[in-house]
């Protein structure tokens, strides 16, 4: 960690943004995460991406669980509002908070302790609900904040620090997606952020579950060699599949893609994504297809990174609730609790 | 691109923009850690190891350093580096016994030097130590040159320049005052070891107009009529006084003549003011004391009524630009009278040597300028030198000061018989600045304070006498604000690439976004890569051997790099560390042969 504040000096050139803001607006506290950990880059990438979509930082909500990587919200957005919960619990209470003010964009933090382990089952269900937040796993491969031990994501033979191999098997929070129903999977490299900052871009204004499972090596506890989410072994092994252009709302779509390795995606908010595909036949809208061609690809020792899936149109948890379109705190106290008689009535119709 | 040879001594030295650019390259950023420490003596050695007149320069110096210092790149202004040089100057303690010695024997030969303005005086003060008998001839009663003679004392004191000039006179040089060298042939038949000569630029520039001859009384040449007032000769000046030309030499003029009782004084420039010569700082201070600048007026003739002078006729100009603010073309709008008792003429110096014979292998070009070599300072005469304003046309005290230390080098090396162009490179020591976990060893928290102001007297104490020194130099307090600015740009960051894991850690941390990981191409993609990209080409711009992990490279743009230390400090396997670079320029001692232990420089 560092003990000297990244002082507010800023380049004379720096940028600013729609709501005329800086990319330092976008920062938080110093971190207190090891010199090199994977986390603060993804932290950078989250800061370039709210910046360059001109995110309202006091429309934004964080939300973590326990562990290092839940510690991040904490260094990036500083005026954003934000919620550390019990260790893997957060899908539950972005569950609740995007219930209470749907109109609010959500970022949940996660580690793969956080999300694999301890929350696997809150996991699963917020991406079943389709609760519209984009979900960010920093995976690891251990419980950094507890030194190190191995957690459910760690790979068959990976060597721990002090030697011990891994023998169960990993869960892939990819895979998981794919069957629990998730409408947006992705996976990427804390050390890739032209391949990241897209992505966040992306996931923040999909319509509905968006993960994306960020490997983001421990340099403390899991950088050795036989370690499997080291910086070296994941560039060895990422082999990007769908490279993600985002086009905001307003603007054109400039590129020019060749045919047939490539599609565009128009999300709800009228911002587009131009997908390049690496490789022509994979097809990040077919579940099935996908799920196979992911799932052969790690038995092969390798991690196929970028949008892996994509489902536009299905309907978000407060579509599928038929929920109301303002925020509970906006409402008359007599919406939000109707009175005595009515309750009366309710419950007599159980008895 | 190639990967950058940092081991290359001007690598790191560039990076010190300060430093790069103080043509006697003081070691700004050590000095000014010295008087943060309150260590005032040794932050005045520093500074006298190449700049010879700390408290001389402390108040006067030209300060190329300023303008090109980095902070005033990352905010609006630059650290008052001269401001600072002067409180070094001022609070230093005992610094006699810390100074070059001569040794107790001489080493027989015999250097004579003419003029005893700064160029002549730091050659002496380089050959003294090493045995040389050293010899100054000076025309005018005193020593010093023109900052004598023509920086005014309200500028700069008597006392001042006493006690520097009585360093170098301490160790043994013989000024002969009152000498005026009138045959260079004769000195030479006198069988010196070498002749340095170190005259300086003496004609100031006349202004033939109509009328110029019958108000001769009334007319002045601008470095004559100060030498005048310098020496008490001039005592007195009309009431309506008017300056033509606006550089250093006319605000020097201006401010004399309001202390020498003239009421109404303006400069009259011909251009608009982004044209004028003179500094920021100096223009400033005549401004404040009421002096007007007149633009667009270009002298037409003298009015001269009755036998005297009444004042002069201008043409009123007006200027048509290009978009980059140059001139295009110009015209006459009109014509306008300002009545004036005295006008100075201070439009320029050239240099003059009427007293070197033609004869004498000591080539002089076209327009009567020496051929002087630009490294080694040699005339085409062998053992003959030349220096300060007298070699290239006037400068500044600071070149008069580097050009002397070059030119003891090269005389050093004559009188040994040795060839003057195999002299010593520049050499660069790298010393880290890690301490321990999170400590280093230097100031590195970026302090977001603005440039401290120096105090002056107050407008209506500072005309009673012409020897009122106006600036009061930096208070205590102040100046331990002001030290705080500086960046410290000799803390270099120091990069391995073997040891680098492209965790992108500095990259996210660096405040000013200097770094970059980027695959290799050419310069201009390199620099356009950056997340700010790297538009000012005049800085340096690092490039690293290619990365392990993906053949990439790491590259930093040092313009507005703050040595915040931060990229070293998040960095997990010290690919980054922080070193402080110490150039060491080869004086005329370093070349000694003969007694290799010999330091001349302070501790
Ligand atoms: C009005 C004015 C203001 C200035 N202000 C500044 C300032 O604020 N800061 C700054 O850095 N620079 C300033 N300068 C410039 C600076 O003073 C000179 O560049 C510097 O003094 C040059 O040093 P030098 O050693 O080459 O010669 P000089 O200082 O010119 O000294 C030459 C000496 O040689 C003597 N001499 C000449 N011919 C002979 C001879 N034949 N025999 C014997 N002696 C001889 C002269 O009498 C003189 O004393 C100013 C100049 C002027 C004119
Ligand atoms: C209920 C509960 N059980 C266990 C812990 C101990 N604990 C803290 S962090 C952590 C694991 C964090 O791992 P991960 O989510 O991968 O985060 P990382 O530190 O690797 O980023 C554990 C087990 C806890 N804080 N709370
Ligand atoms: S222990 Fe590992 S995960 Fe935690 S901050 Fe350090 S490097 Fe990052
Ligand atoms: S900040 Fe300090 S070291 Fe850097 S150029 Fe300015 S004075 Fe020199
Ligand atoms: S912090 Fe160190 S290891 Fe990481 S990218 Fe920078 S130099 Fe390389
Ligand atoms: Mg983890």
């Amino acid at each position: 960690m560092t003990y000297i504040a990244k002082p507010r000096v800023d380049h004379p050139g720096l940028t600013r943004n729609a709501l005329g803001m800086t990319r330092r607006d976008y920062e938080g506290a110093l971190s207190t995460l090891c010199a090199g950990c994977g986390h603060d880059s993804v932290t950078a990438a989250i800061v370039r991406a709210c910046w360059e979509m001109a995110l309202p930082p006091h429309r934004v909500v964080k939300l973590s669980g326990i562990g290092c990587s839940s510690k991040t919200p904490a260094y990036f957005l500083s005026q954003s509002h934000g919620i550390n919960t019990v260790h893997g619990r957060m899908p539950s209470v972005a569950t609740g908070a995007a219930a209470a003010n749907r109109q609010l964009t959500f970022m949940g933090i996660s580690g793969d302790g956080d999300s694999l382990s301890i929350g696997l089952g809150q996991f699963c269900h917020a991406m079943r609900r389709n609760v519209r937040m984009l979900y960010i796993i920093e995976n690891n491969g251990v419980y950094g904040l507890t030194k190190g031990q191995f957690s459910a994501s760690a790979d068959i033979g990976s060597k721990a620090k002090k030697g011990e191999i891994n023998m169960q098997p990993p869960i892939d929070p990819v895979l998981t997606a794919l069957t629990a129903g998730a409408t947006f999977v992705a996976r990427s490299f804390s050390g890739d952020k032209e391949q990241l900052v897209p992505l966040i871009k992306a996931g923040l204004s999909h319509d509905g579950f968006a993960l994306i499972d960020v490997l983001s090596p421990c340099v403390t506890f899991n950088d050795h060699e036989d370690s499997t989410k080291s910086y070296a072994f994941s560039r060895q092994f990422y082999h990007p599949a769908v490279h993600t252009d985002f086009v905001a709302p307003a603007e054109e779509i400039r590129a020019r893609y060749d045919e047939g390795a490539s599609m565009e995606l128009e999300l709800h908010d009228g911002s587009h994504l131009a997908l390049r595909k690496v490789e022509p036949e994979y097809d990040p809208t077919d579940r099935d297809g996908a799920f196979v061609k992911i799932h052969e690809r790690i038995q092969a020792g390798e991690w196929l990174t970028g949008l892996l899936y994509v489902e536009t149109g299905r309907e978000e948890m407060h579509g599928l609730n038929n929920t109301v379109h303002d925020p509970l705190a906006t409402l008359p106290f007599s919406a939000l609790c109707p009175g005595a008689e009515t309750l009366d009535r309710t419950l007599a119709r159980y008895r | 691109m190639k990967p950058t040879d940092t081991q290359h001594p001007d690598w790191f030295h560039r990076v010190v923009d300060c430093q790069w650019a103080c043509p006697a390259h003081t070691d700004v950023p050590e000095y000014i850690r010295l008087i943060a420490q309150g260590r005032f003596t040794d932050a005045y050695m520093v500074n006298r190891d190449s700049n010879v007149f700390p408290g001389i320069l402390g108040r006067v110096c030209d300060r190329p350093c300023e303008p090109a210092c980095r902070r005033g790149r990352v905010e609006d202004k630059p650290v008052a580096i001269c401001r600072l040089k002067r409180v070094a100057a001022d609070h230093k303690g005992e610094v006699a016994h810390r100074l070059p010695q001569a040794p107790a024997k001489n080493n027989g030969r015999r250097i004579a030097c003419i003029g005893a303005g700064p160029a002549s005086l730091t050659v002496a003060n380089d050959l003294l130590p090493l045995g040389y008998e050293v010899t100054i001839f000076e025309a005018h009663g005193k020593p010093g040159g023109l900052m004598r003679s023509n920086i005014p004392s309200f500028r700069l004191p008597a006392e001042t320049l006493d006690e520097e000039i009585g360093f170098i006179t301490g160790m043994g040089a013989e000024i002969r005052l009152g000498h005026r060298i009138n045959s260079m042939k004769a000195l030479l038949d006198e069988g010196w070891d070498a002749v340095f000569v170190g005259s300086g630029a003496p004609r100031g520039k006349d202004l033939q107009l109509p009328g110029r001859d019958e108000a001769a009384a009334n007319i002045h040449i601008g470095i004559d009529w100060l030498e005048s007032v310098a020496f008490e000769h001039t005592k007195q000046i009309g009431r309506r006084v008017l300056i033509i030309g606006v550089g250093n030499t006319a605000m020097d003029c201006c401010r004399s003549a309001l202390r020498l009782g003239a009421k109404d004084v303006k400069v009259m420039a011909r251009k608009p003011r982004n044209f004028f010569k003179a500094s920021d700082w100096e223009l400033e201070d005549a401004e404040s004391e009421n002096v007007e600048i007149v633009v667009n007026h270009s002298p037409k003739a003298f009015v001269v009524e009755d036998g005297r002078l009444t004042g002069m006729v201008f043409e009123q100009m007006a200027y048509e630009f290009d978009e980059r603010g140059k001139i295009t073309g110009q015209r006459v709008t009109g014509e306008r009278f300002y009545p004036a008792d005295d006008v100075v003429l201070a439009i320029g110096q050239e240099n003059a040597f009427p007293w070197i014979e033609r004869d004498l292998g000591i080539e002089f070009d076209k327009w009567e300028v020496p051929v002087v070599d630009e490294t080694t300072h040699a005339a085409t005469r062998p053992g003959v030198f030349f220096g300060g304003d007298s070699a290239f046309g006037p400068k500044n005290i600071i070149w008069a000061v580097a050009h002397g230390h070059t030119a003891a080098v090269s005389i050093h090396l004559h009188c040994e018989g040795r060839e003057l162009d195999k002299r010593r490179p520049r050499t660069l020591k790298m010393e880290p600045r890690k301490m321990g976990l999170h400590e280093w060893a230097y100031s590195n928290d970026f302090d977001p304070l603005e440039r401290r102001l120096v105090p002056h007297v107050e407008l209506k104490k500072r005309f009673r006498r012409l020897d009122i020194e106006v600036e009061l130099g930096f208070a205590a307090e102040q100046a331990a604000q002001e030290v705080q600015r500086c960046l410290n740009c000799d803390v270099q960051t120091v990069f391995t690439a073997s040891l680098c894991i492209e965790c992108d850690a500095c990259i996210d941390i660096c405040p000013v976004d200097c770094l970059g990981i980027l695959p290799n191409g050419d310069e201009h993609s390199l620099r356009q890569g950056l997340k700010a990209p790297a538009n000012n080409l005049e800085q340096p711009f690092f490039v690293s051997e290619p990365l392990k992990q993906t053949g990439r490279v790491m590259v930093k743009d040092e313009n507005l790099c703050v040595h915040c230390g931060l990229c070293a400090e998040r960095c997990p396997t010290d690919a980054w560390d922080m070193q402080k670079s110490h150039v060491r320029l080869p004086y005329a001692a370093d070349e000694e042969p003969l007694c290799p232990d010999k330091q001349r420089r302070s501790a």
